[in-house]
């Protein structure tokens, strides 16, 4: 399997987070000189998937915007990077800030937006000063501003940070967010093409998303479709952490197997097993040792059972309780949940309840029958996709680890030793 | 007297940036912690007259968010990442040694001296540096007890200490969250492009090059 650095092919080289360390708006350049319309059929062209986890064809989401209607337009850039395992939109930011404002460039001219934001989570201070400082030499350079490139069109960007709530990455719940209110999703329809940021019609991209234009710009549709299958074409970032001996970000086409990104990434640590995945982030139902050569792209992933997501690999040796991590995802989602709809506010609340009492080793078979339960009434009934992902680890969970939570009671108590599975544990434990 | 006329200054410049002035609401209460430490009621009533929003709007939102806080909280912020993936690699062995270590207890929890605070927080994107520590929300990666334990140690000594992945040296709360409410500070060019596991893919794609 071939690695085929593209979005993080500048990162080693000096200050990469400079223009004059990122190049010269090339795709932004040749964009500005076609007719808006063509540089959306480009995006359609190139089979682009968004990157934040539904994998919903970007060039379609722009061309829901409707053109001549007299509206501002917005884009909005999703940068709220905050699912469990999710660790690829920071490093892009940190490293290389030009690349998400060029394609801002593209994308804005694009839907024929005047202003975009970039909305950023806050706990990131120093992704946060290098997009500040990103887009102020941005303007100073005039690629931003009243004459973008020299082309006549305009173009401010805003770079706003959040301030701690996972919800907000929840598209609508973002548009509410930044319009200053709490994060609570919206109902749908109208969707954002329609009624998005201020009633207006928006288009909302993750980070990973827009970064991925300028090089499809500059470099063609074709070249873009060498990498990656039929329908899920194109390069991505692969992060894998966890249990792994060289954790990092992998980027490869999509279509690669965990197998294969294993083997480059120095597999499972030494001396371990693999026990548990996630292909994209917690909220994708986890997988086991039997999906290692499962294609990591939309279709066949989910044909397994689960979601390509983020593509965010948390990979779980043998020495996790898997009834530890289920819990401590469900306390995440019972945190999380804004409290609008009634199955997600309450089925996570009494989620937790359950899981600790599982956990503790005082549960029965009947706690697998509620926890079961209350997933079918929260899945599909909620207005946003939260309370869906309550249910993945508990669903996929039960489905291949049955007999784990059954040990716990057996037992009275948890089977596993938490010190074995740290970062830190000694040789004996089973130490990387 | 907080809100003297630099702050109010500010938060004309952060409510002319957006189309509709409500939406500069999230900025102004990170500028509202910036001068006070956290969102006091004299915040919320600063926000609501700015904007033209009861008092109760503006409460509303900021105990929405939990960047906001209620109560003061240390000079350094430490949050410890224990979401599964960093509590399984070691975020809850740190987080206790912390919380023992600092004899606190409790979210945002702050020592007697009032130089640090301790939060556990959700996850922070950096899970291929796990356990994962931020301190004014810069990256401490691949922590152990030990190593929080002297990153806080220093941090009470007024030690200047280095993120992995960050600014040359941690700057305090309030400098943080004027950043944060959307006022650069000029440090943008320090400290590296991406740490180790950042640059793993790409340094092995290097090596599949290299056997060609």
């Amino acid at each position: 399997m071939r690695l085929t650095p593209v979005l993080s092919a500048n990162w080693g080289s000096d200050r990469p987070w400079t223009l004059d360390g990122y190049g010269d708006y090339a795709g932004a350049r040749k964009a500005l000189a076609m007719d808006p319309d063509a540089v959306i059929q480009t995006v359609k062209d190139s089979g682009l998937r968004g990157r934040g986890g539904a994998g919903f064809p970007t060039g379609n989401k722009w061309g829901f915007i409707p053109q001549g209607d007299g509206k501002p337009h917005y884009l909005v850039v999703n940068a709220d990077e905050s699912e469990p395992g999710t660790c690829k939109d920071i490093p892009i930011m940190l490293a290389n800030p030009h690349v998400l404002i060029e394609g801002v460039v593209i994308a804005s001219y694009a839907i024929r937006a005047n202003h975009a934001f970039i909305y950023v989570r806050g706990e990131v201070l120093h992704v946060v000063r290098r997009l500040q400082a990103a887009v102020q030499e941005a303007y100073a350079a005039g690629i931003l501003g009243g004459n973008v490139l020299g082309s006549g069109y305009a173009l401010d960007v805003v770079v706003h940070a959040g301030a701690g709530a996972y919800i907000c990455g929840e598209e609508t719940a973002l548009l509410d967010s930044l319009e200053g209110y709490r994060g609570q999703p919206r109902l749908r329809p109208p969707f954002p093409a329609v009624a998005g940021l201020y009633a207006s019609p928006t288009v909302i991209n993750n980070v990973e998303s827009i970064a991925s234009v300028p090089a499809i710009l500059d470099k063609g549709v074709e070249w873009f479709r060498t990498f990656g299958t039929e329908k899920s074409p194109g390069f991505t970032l692969y992060s894998l952490s966890g249990h792994v001996t060289r954790p990092g970000q992998y980027e490869a086409p999509l279509g690669v197997t965990l197998r294969e990104l294993l083997d480059v990434a120095g597999g499972v640590r030494e001396g371990h097993q693999l026990k548990f995945w996630t292909p994209g982030g917690s909220s994708t139902p986890i997988l086991t040792a039997e999906h290692l050569d499962v294609p990591l792209d939309y279709e066949a992933i989910g044909e397994a059972g689960s979601m390509l997501g983020t593509k965010a690999l948390q990979i779980f040796d043998e020495t996790t309780c898997v009834v530890r991590a289920v819990l401590r995802w469900t306390e995440f989602y019972a945190h999380e949940s804004c409290g609008k709809c009634t199955p997600c506010r309450e089925g996570t609340y009494w989620m937790v309840q359950i899981l600790q009492r599982l956990e503790a080793g005082s549960g029965d078979a009947q706690d697998i029958d509620t926890l079961l339960d209350a997933c079918d009434n929260i899945l599909g009934r909620s207005f946003c996709a939260l309370g869906d992902g309550a249910t993945s680890p508990i669903t996929s969970s039960v489905q291949y680890f049955k007999d784990e939570y059954v040990a716990h009671w057996e037992q009275g108590g948890c089977p596993f030793d938490p010190t074995a599975a740290t970062l830190f544990a000694t040789a004996t434990q089973g130490a990387r | 007297m907080p809100f003297d006329e630099q702050t109010r200054e500010r938060a004309r410049t952060l409510i002319a940036r957006y189309p509709k002035p409500r939406s500069a609401l999230l900025p102004l209460l990170h500028l509202v912690q910036s001068e006070e430490g956290y969102v006091t009621p004299a915040g919320i009533g600063f926000c609501a007259e700015q904007l033209g929003l009861t008092k109760a709007e503006v409460g509303a939102v900021a105990t929405f968010y939990t960047m906001y806080k209620r109560r003061p909280v240390g000079d350094y912020h430490v949050g410890v990442c224990t979401n599964t993936l960093c509590a399984v690699m070691g975020g809850d062995a740190v987080y206790a040694a912390l919380k023992e270590h600092l004899g606190v207890d409790g979210q945002n929890a702050v020592t007697d001296d009032g130089r640090v605070s301790l939060e556990h927080i959700e996850c922070n994107a950096a899970c291929d540096y796990a356990p994962v520590v931020m301190v004014n929300w810069e990256f401490f990666d691949n922590q152990t007890p030990e190593s929080a334990k002297a990153l806080v140690d220093d941090l009470r000594a007024g030690t200047a200490v280095k993120p992995t992945r960050g600014a040359d040296s941690v700057c305090t709360w309030r400098e943080a969250e004027r950043v944060l409410a959307g006022f650069y500070d000029g440090r943008a060019d320090e400290g590296a492009a991406a740490g180790p596991a950042t640059l793993e893919g790409l340094r092995l794609a290097g090596q599949q090059e290299g056997t060609d």
